[in-house]
């Protein structure tokens, strides 16, 4: 199975791991990311006013290189995610905003013609989920996480706004539970599992950003975690800046450690 | 003639998409927003201040820039509402004015570690200058 990868910028400098070990264990499971070419930073976060146009003609354009490679767009940032599947359902949801887009487009050199919101955009757990299934990644664990008591970080952007997303029940959220136990661990359900860390506000109030993610190290801990994964590198940082006591990492450098290919001091 | 608080209002409404008169106040959004600490005015007053036009009140908070952008409002509201998208247009309607920008690039050495991702940079830049 062939699909359209988006890494987006922080995979390439602060987050090489989560980038790294998706690619490995991609190929692993029997699919293969294949990166766009020339792809735009998708900003971050996204800006839900309806006259932003230019600052969503990134993730467009991603959103059109993966129709044309008639391929579903994965991505494995959350930020990436939320931006791109936002972006997406603005231009199927509103029309105005799409003819706008297309026609700032339209002058790009190759646009390979209108586009209205067909790509599926799709992200690395949910193809996890949905296009290889817990089954066949439980076959693949050579180092199953026997003992290991893993609590799942959704954090906001992975599952809100809900109707947008449809990742998983945006209150109750199962999907990164399952990932856990197909590979071996127990996962730890604990309240602010979907509750913000603080996001970029931390670089302009970094009081607030603790506030924040110490509640959510904090849950985790009093509910019996050994540790947490995060597929988004704000996240992590926000996590590990304000003294998380139990150790972070990324979904992907879990699934690498089960699948036995996770490498002990890895450098790009 | 229209007055600016008028026009101002048909704008944050036309950016936002929201219509604050399906608010039936019950406090929801305020009693999940992560940031009601470091709120002056809380995502329900955002609600009922903009539909009744006290709004440079609103431009001239730092609860502007308070929002994390979390949608733990909007998913929650029962009335689906929006708070959310009001802040974003306030905040907009504000940073869209020449020299207005809230973040530039020579704040940042100052406020930054070696370790802060891109993405966190990138979005701060979205959120708070044009």
């Amino acid at each position: 199975m062939k699909v359209s990868y988006f890494p987006g910028c922080t995979l390439r400098t602060k987050a090489k791991e989560l980038d790294f070990y998706a690619r490995k264990c991609a190929e692993i499971l029997g699919a293969e990311l294949c990166e766009i070419e020339n792809w735009q930073c998708c900003g971050g976060v996204f800006v839900s006013a309806k006259d932003e146009i230019a600052t969503k003609l990134s993730s467009v354009r991603a959103l059109v290189a993966a129709r044309d490679a008639n391929q579903p767009l994965v991505t494995v940032c959350s930020a990436c995610h939320n931006v791109i599947k936002q972006t997406n359902h603005a231009i199927q949801s509103d029309e105005d905003f799409a003819t706008k887009v297309n026609t700032y487009l339209a002058q790009d050199k190759d646009f390979s013609g209108p586009y209205s919101g067909e790509t599926e955009v799709c992200h690395y757990l949910e193809l996890l989920r949905d296009k290889i299934g817990f089954d066949k990644i439980k076959e693949a664990v050579k180092n199953p996480l026997k003992g290991k008591k893993v609590a799942a970080y959704y954090g906001c952007m992975l599952l809100r706004p809900g109707k947008v997303m449809a990742f998983d029940d945006p209150e109750n959220p199962t999907l990164m539970e399952e990932f856990i136990k197909a590979l071996g661990a127990e996962p730890v359900i604990y309240p602010s599992r979907n509750e913000c860390c603080g996001g970029y506000v931390v670089v302009e109030d970094a009081e607030s950003a603790k506030k924040k993610s110490a509640k959510v190290t904090d849950s985790a801990k009093n509910h019996g975690a050994d540790m947490i994964v995060t597929a988004c590198p704000l996240c992590k940082y926000n996590l590990v800046k304000n003294g998380s006591e139990l150790p972070v990492i990324y979904f992907t450098e879990l699934l690498a450690e089960a699948l036995g290919v996770k490498e002990d001091n890895y450098a790009e | 003639m229209q007055s600016k608080t008028e026009r101002e209002k048909e704008q944050i409404l036309r950016m936002s998409g929201v219509n604050p008169l399906k608010c039936m106040r019950c406090g929801k959004c305020s009693g999940t927003c992560p940031s009601y600490d470091e709120m002056e005015y809380h995502p329900h007053q955002f609600v009922y201040m903009v539909e009744t036009g006290d709004i440079e009140a609103l431009k001239n908070s730092d609860s502007i820039y308070k929002c994390l952008s979390c949608f733990a409002c909007v998913d929650r509201c029962p009335r689906g509402v929006e708070p959310a998208k009001l802040v974003e247009a306030l905040r907009l309607l504000v940073i869209r004015e020449k020299g207005a920008n809230h973040l530039t690039p020579n704040d940042i050495p100052e406020l930054v570690d070696d370790e802060i991702p891109q993405q966190a940079l990138v979005s701060a830049f979205r959120k708070y200058s044009k």
